[in-house]
């Protein structure tokens, strides 16, 4: 699947790497639930990490569209619970 | 419940299939889509800009920042010298608070040096997915069937669009960074503003004018001692200059 990490780029992961990664996304889930920074960091952090080592980066010119996005790795827990409350935090253009 | 990376992907393409459903003629949706596209990345550019020119805003703050500290030790020393530890006193308090933002001021500098460069690289990408755009609309006009046709705006659209929010996240994070920092500017200056700490003080003092009325007094001291100096020696001189006449 292709994978965004935001502020960084596109990644083409294979299978194996997709299971790892859902595994770390339902910790990095259950920091932003429990309201733990810290976890929530190094979830991101170890997200970020296994899909720079383990993808491909995909050409500038790629014009897909990715079926998972992970935030940057410094997001604080309120910038998390705004990123996933739909409107909040996605400018509508980028630069209003 | 889908985890945090599927729902913040479902949430980006919610985000732009919304402007593709009125897609009706794919060739007037292609030529529009890419204007829009273009309109889009000067936007983009114009928030890079404005990042840019709060930053170096910052830099000139936390330089005059660096010279309060300067100030503040020299004005200690001119204390001590003259006999008032009190005003010495508050003023390395003053200093040390000045320092202690100075630090975390210059972390977040440091942070916002590296989002400012991954945004450049971001702008950079998004410009290039633009230009693969355009070339890939001509073949699109050219070779598919209206339905085909509309199938591949939309990936490709959304792609753009995609990379585009990640952008557009990214200037606003920066942004924000900026006005964190610039806040904590603004509370240094309020914090070394005349006065401005007098009820934190038991004194009640004016530290900030006593402070300088030593330092002008100082002053005051020095160029009467030049000027004792100079008449001290000022026989001397005009015979000097007739010498030099005759």
């Amino acid at each position: 699947m292709i994978v965004r990490l935001l502020g960084e780029g596109q990644f083409r992961v294979d299978d194996a790497l997709t299971a790892r990664l859902n595994e770390l996304d339902a910790e990095v889930s259950r920091a932003v639930a429990d309201g733990d920074e810290r976890a929530l960091w190094t979830g991101l952090q170890a997200l970020a990490d296994a899909v720079r080592d383990g993808g491909e980066k995909l050409a500038d010119e790629d014009l897909r569209p990715s079926d998972a996005i992970i935030p940057p790795e410094d997001l604080s827990l309120e910038e998390a619970r705004e990123l996933l409350a739909d409107e909040g935090f996605i400018p509508d253009l980028p630069v209003a | 419940m889908p985890g945090l990376m599927a729902r913040l992907s479902l949430i980006f393409k919610a985000k732009f299939s919304k402007a593709l459903d009125r897609a009706e003629n794919p060739n007037e949706t292609l030529d529009y889509s890419y204007e829009e596209q273009l309109r889009q990345l000067q936007n983009v550019k114009r928030g890079i800009a404005d990042v840019t020119t709060a930053k170096k805003r910052l830099e000139m703050q936390y330089t005059s920042m660096q010279q309060q500290v300067e100030k503040l030790d020299g004005q200690a020393r001119q204390a001590l010298a003259a006999g008032r530890e009190d005003l010495a006193r508050e003023a390395l308090t003053r200093k040390a608070a000045v320092e202690a933002q100075l630090e975390t001021i210059m972390q977040q500098g440091q942070q916002l040096e590296a989002q400012q460069q991954k945004l450049v690289e971001g702008e950079k990408t998004l410009a290039a997915k633009i230009e693969a755009f355009r070339s890939q609309k001509e073949v699109i006009k050219a070779q598919y069937s209206a339905a085909e046709a509309q199938v591949r705006i939309g990936e490709a659209a959304t792609g753009i669009g995609e990379q585009m929010a990640d952008v557009g996240l990214a200037v606003q994070r920066a942004k924000d960074k900026t006005e964190q920092m610039q806040a904590r500017a603004s509370a240094i200056d309020e914090l070394t503003a005349a006065g401005s700490l007098q009820d934190l003080t038991s004194s009640g003092d004016d530290i900030d004018r006593q402070l300088a009325e030593i330092s002008q007094g100082s002053q005051v001291d020095d160029e009467l001692a030049k000027m004792k100096a100079e008449l001290g020696k000022g026989e001397d001189p005009p015979k000097e200059l007739e010498g030099e006449k005759a």
